[in-house]
């Protein structure tokens, strides 16, 4: 399996929306986490 | 309190990379799902070891272990409720006569496999069928990084023969397989050994926690690790975020950053029991009536077991702080291991045994030990007795 | 692999999606890897993905607001970084 770049997972870094004239922020959402599949307590 | 902080060096691709608690997808976990993401079934209670501090109890096998057909019918439920894995265990999984059917019937039912084995049956030629299966993995039990501080706890020659099946994997060209042991006084000064011996193998080193379950809470007050102990194990696991712990030292959360993986008690919400007789329980640390949800033998099967017992429904409710209420840690640690709690008589809404703070140790003194709960016990006469390292 | 916002992309044939109240969960049954898509929304791009020559289309048919797509760009990122998207 090849290392992947570390990703900012963080929800507290905001994006300014290039877009929006308005100077509206963007919400910087963590839409997917990964949890390993041994990491929940309660199996072998 | 520490702040909980984002690990900001570069970790191997497949891990956790930012405490899940930050995020709330740890609150939404709590409230259970519609299928477990993974469970543990242990298949048989017969064993052909005695370890001491045994989980299970393990020993003779129980008459009303479930049938080949019985088993069969309990994977076509997983496959169609999509539970994507299951890690088999037992007693020793692989002497029931029927284990490499049921494998097979797994894998082919869109269900991964990871058996837990003392190693007993896998020579040269199990190994290389093992190396031409997809989507099974192995997991090799040991208690000590040398024959001595192992057998002491597995019994006399356990050691060789788990270190002779690691030797046949790895030859067969397997892969990572897994190498668990479960931490007590006597082998955390061993953890460098026991990565040593993972590297040299290509195997995966996981560590899980000692709780006094089964058999374990015969030896527990002997054999748990120390306070300092812990904190040495904790300090050295935040260093190799690739050692696995299924989660289970989330109670040392309390000593600051999170270790990898969802921090909480996945009991009867993501994770579950099903024992050889198709009872099922919380987890495996709980074999006792208060934490059975059902059977599969019952009517609706497993499906409905999960999603509609009353104990799996009540597990999934708010739990609330308790005693642990006053004390600022209780967001990191949620108050700790259920099982723990439970068998050294603990109340459940109180401290972990283990408590990092100290708000355990009281308790545990307190408490009556002859009156503590006793779960299901299928030992055979005469487990080995730990007597310590020769 | 790297992600490229100008391709077409799908799921991995490994990868098997299960819909969850908060979304769903992905696993990869050759890597081994579990994800969390903690957006229902999230869930209806990934399936609509093949469907659409960049996922800025997908985004687009499934009704996400702009603001919200570098999140939903950073999260197939991530996807296709593990193994769970592929390159149409």
């Amino acid at each position: 399996m090849e290392p992947t770049d570390i990703q900012d997972q963080t929800s507290t870094d905001e994006v300014v929306d290039t877009a929006a004239e308005s100077g509206e922020l963007v919400e910087d959402e963590l839409l997917v986490e990964e949890i390993s599949i041994d990491g929940m307590c309660g199996v072998y | 309190m520490t702040d909980l902080q984002i690990p900001t060096t570069p970790v191997p691709g497949n891990l956790v990379l930012a405490p899940v608690k930050q995020s709330g997808l740890g609150e939404q976990m709590k409230a259970g799902l519609d299928a477990p993401i993974c469970l543990t079934w242990e298949l048989t209670y017969a064993c052909n070891l005695q370890c001491v501090h045994c989980l299970s109890s393990s020993g003779r096998r129980d008459p009303r272990e479930l049938t080949t057909a019985e088993a069969e019918a309990v994977i076509d439920e997983l496959e169609r409720m999509q539970v994507f894995y299951i890690n088999i265990g037992g007693g020793e999984p692989t002497i029931r006569p029927d284990f490499w059917h049921l494998v097979e019937y797994a894998v082919d039912h869109g269900v991964g496999v990871k058996f837990s084995t003392n190693g007993s049956k896998i020579d040269a030629d199990v190994a290389r069928k093992l190396a031409g299966m997809d989507y099974v993995d192995v997991q090799i039990s040991i208690d000590g990084a040398d024959a001595a501080t192992n057998d002491a706890v597995r019994g006399e020659g356990s050691f060789a023969t788990a270190v002779a099946a690691m030797e046949h994997l790895h030859d067969a060209g397997f892969g990572e397989f897994k190498i668990s042991v479960v931490m007590t006084r006597h082998n955390i000064p061993q953890v460098d050994e026991f990565k040593a011996m993972a590297d040299r193998f290509g195997a995966q080193l996981r560590l899980t926690r000692f709780r006094p379950s089964g058999r374990g809470a015969d030896s527990w007050h002997e054999l748990h690790p120390t306070d300092q102990q812990q904190r040495d194990l904790y300090h050295w696991l935040l260093d190799r975020p690739d050692v696995l712990t299924g989660d289970s030292f989330f109670h040392l959360s309390a000593l600051g950053e999170a270790l990898p993986g969802l921090n909480l008690c996945g009991a009867g919400r993501v994770v579950c029991l099903i024992d050889p007789l198709g009872d099922v329980y919380a987890c495996p640390f709980v074999l006792h009536d208060e934490f059975l949800a059902g059977s599969v033998r019952d009517e609706g099967g497993f499906q409905r077991v999960w999603q509609e017992s009353d104990l799996f429904r009540e597990l999934r409710e708010p739990q609330s702080a308790g005693a642990c209420a006053s004390c600022g840690h209780f967001d990191a640690c949620q108050g700790g291991c259920m099982a723990a709690k439970f068998f050294t008589g603990i109340p459940l809404d109180g401290p972990d045994p283990e408590c990092v703070l100290g708000h355990g140790e009281p308790l545990v003194e307190a408490a009556d030990q002859a009156l503590r709960p006793v779960g299901q016990d299928h030992s055979r006469p005469t487990p080995v007795k730990f007597l310590g390292r020769k | 692999m790297d992600f490229d916002a100008g391709r077409r992309y799908r799921l991995h044939e490994r990868v098997a999606l299960r819909p969850e109240p908060f979304g769903a969960l992905a696993y990869h049954y050759g890597n081994r890897r579990l994800n969390f898509l903690r957006a229902p929304e999230l869930v209806t791009v990934v399936e609509s993905l093949d469907d659409h020559d960049t996922p800025r289309a997908a985004f687009d048919a499934a009704g996400i607001e702009p603001r919200r797509w570098p999140s939903f760009e950073k999260a197939l990122a991530s996807l296709a970084a593990s193994d769970f998207l592929v390159a149409a």
